[in-house]
């Protein structure tokens, strides 16, 4: 029962690609949604409404409020992908570097370095990867998945290298305290998200760093023609994505407690299930920093809602990954049926 | 008119293929002039020694009568020469407005932060339209577009870079005959700001009315020329298809 419980009202339905009168209001609503498919939203309620039936717990504030700390962590992360998948990219390398940069600062800090100093340097590896990423993407025209697949296995490799594959426990007060700390109710780490999210989702629409990130992902060709800089721009949007999976992954450590080499594998699934379900598509050109965030909150809410509900953590795996396949196969559909008209 | 564009002798090899063998083409200013071939016949190398993207194994180009080195398509649209590919080479999930702006974007600082001015681009997208005669609507995404509304764009897109001399490949290929026509008059109000314009084709009926001249390339070489008012048009039509297919030398 338990697919059932997770599955089919949380996709998207075919009955929203219909043609005719509904297809223009969905599609109509999508636009005022800005770019979020309207099924996610339903979905995103009907989940909420249906786990809150089944379990007493759902609604309890420390439940919500442990949702909001995972979530704000993989949301910060997504935020960066959004950037990349938008521009025609893709990032497999985030949990790595989520992983890499906790490693280090712990390290650091460990070794006497001060906070700020030890994040800074966090920060700096993160940027370097993207700007491994974004040359090797842009430059050398290699394949996305197959540069980030690399690197998702150097940095994750150097990880364990670095303390010898144990993991390292924080003892500084502030890095700590800010995983648990709140500010009027809300969680340091998801204040970190929204700052994320509103700066991202204004720059976005607004900037010519979103503008080419759009026009990139619609067109390399075009744009490159229209004598934009498209390597440059790509080091961008892939610096930015690793920078940011380095803040994510120092807030990780900061909500448990100690850096590990194995942190945040597999993340990516959450990441790029998130920004797919926000309705970014992998073709590039599409996608919005608040459509992320719906995504993110319905990955939340199913993950968490899962584990409530008594889904064993490996029937999970299995319903995210036939989420992320519906999702990308919606997607295509939607695209084809755009086409012909 | 005095000349803008000349080619003179301009060969191209590609290792042993020769491309093109000493063409000589001189386009006027606000002349629309029409290039026909058939397929592999030579007209598309020539654009794109004339866009910069090849630079002629032998033979010279003259803007204005001093000769120029075109090493990019960068160099040629600073020189003023403008090329509108037969995809069009548009964003088309960016709207009408964006595209027209894509590379040139204006913007408006707000201390440190530098802020795409959407407003004002939208505002002069749609004065641009609207001197060309185009209804669309600024905000448009572009793939929701017709053929035509495409082309439309992208000349007008082209037309921002104030060139001299509009490349247009293959432009009536996606088009029907109704959209040909507002295509053609688009032209010809080109030809009016002082815009020279060069059709490439290799269907020649597309596009008789609105040249002043067309050439015809066979082989690698330009085997003729045609002045389509200068005859009645089923006259033309015949030296055209005896040129392109080599059946006779024109009587002209």
């Amino acid at each position: 029962m338990s697919q059932e419980s997770a599955g089919p009202e949380a996709v998207p339905t075919p009955t929203a690609i219909a043609s005719g009168p509904r297809a223009r209001l969905s599609a109509a609503m999508e636009r005022r949604l800005g770019g979020v498919n309207p099924g996610l939203l339903v979905a995103l309620v009907v989940r909420f409404i249906g786990l809150s039936i089944f379990s007493p717990y759902f609604f309890a504030s420390q439940n919500l409020l442990n949702i909001g700390r995972a979530m704000a962590i993989v949301g910060i992360a997504s935020v960066g992908e959004t950037i990349v998948i938008i521009s025609g990219g893709f990032d497999l390398s985030v949990g790595s570097v989520m992983a890499a940069s906790g490693m280090i600062s712990a390290f650091l800090i460990g070794a006497g370095v001060p906070l700020p100093a030890a994040f800074a340097a966090s920060i700096g590896v993160g940027i370097g990867v993207g700007l491994l990423n974004g040359a090797i993407i842009g430059y050398a025209r290699i394949n996305p998945l197959i540069t980030t697949l690399a690197t998702l296995s150097i940095v994750r490799g150097l990880s364990y290298v670095l303390s010898g594959g144990r993991e390292i426990v924080v003892d500084n007060e502030t890095w700590v305290n800010f995983g648990t700390d709140t500010f009027l109710f809300i969680p340091y780490i998801v204040l970190v998200l929204l700052a994320t999210f509103l700066v991202a989702g204004l720059a976005m629409p607004r900037t010519l760093f979103g503008r080419y990130a759009y026009a990139i992902g619609s067109s390399a060709r075009a744009s490159r023609l229209a004598g934009v800089a498209v390597n440059r721009w790509r080091l961008a949007f892939y610096v930015s994505c690793a920078g940011l999976a380095a803040v994510a992954g120092l807030v990780a450590v900061s909500r448990i407690g100690y850096a590990q080499p194995s942190a945040n594998a597999g993340i990516e699934l959450d990441v790029i299930t998130a920004v797919i379900l926000g309705g970014a598509s992998l073709n590039g050109g599409r996608g919005t920093i608040l459509g992320t965030l719906v995504g993110i909150a319905l990955i939340g809410v199913i993950n968490n809602g899962l584990t409530l509900v008594g889904v064993p953590a490996y029937w999970q795996l299995v319903v995210k990954g036939s989420i992320l396949l519906a999702a990308v196969v919606y997607d295509e559909l939607r695209r084809a049926r755009q086409d012909e008209s | 008119m005095a000349a803008l564009l000349q080619l003179e002798d301009v060969s191209k090899n590609f290792g042993p293929v020769v491309a093109l063998r000493d063409v000589s083409l001189s386009i006027d200013e606000a002349e629309a002039v029409g290039l026909i071939g058939d397929n592999g016949a030579g007209k598309s190398t020539l654009v794109k020694i004339l866009s910069g993207v090849y630079a002629p194994t032998s033979g010279r180009l003259r803007l204005d009568g001093q000769t120029v080195d075109f090493h990019s398509p960068l160099d040629a649209r600073r020189s003023g020469i403008e090329m509108i590919y037969q995809d069009l080479a548009l964003c088309n999930d960016l709207d009408v407005s964006a595209n027209i702006f894509l590379g040139r974007e204006l913007r408006r600082r707000f201390g440190l932060v530098s802020l795409l001015d959407r407003v004002g681009m939208a505002a002069e997208t749609a004065r641009i339209l609207d001197e060309l005669g185009i209804s669309i609507t600024p905000d448009r995404e572009v793939g929701s577009l017709s053929g035509g509304e495409r082309q439309m764009v992208a000349v007008a897109r082209a037309l921002q870079f104030q060139p001299r001399l509009l490349l247009m490949d293959e432009p009536t290929a996606a088009l029907s005959a109704e959209k040909i026509r507002v295509l053609l008059a688009l032209v010809d109000g080109l030809k009016n700001r002082g815009v020279s314009v060069l059709l490439i084709s290799h269907r020649f009926t597309d596009i008789l009315h609105v040249c002043d001249r067309i050439v015809v390339v066979r082989q690698g070489a330009i085997v003729g020329e045609v002045q389509p008012h200068a005859q009645p048009p089923e006259h033309t039509m015949a030296l055209m298809h005896a040129l392109m297919t080599g059946d006779r030398t024109p009587d002209a």
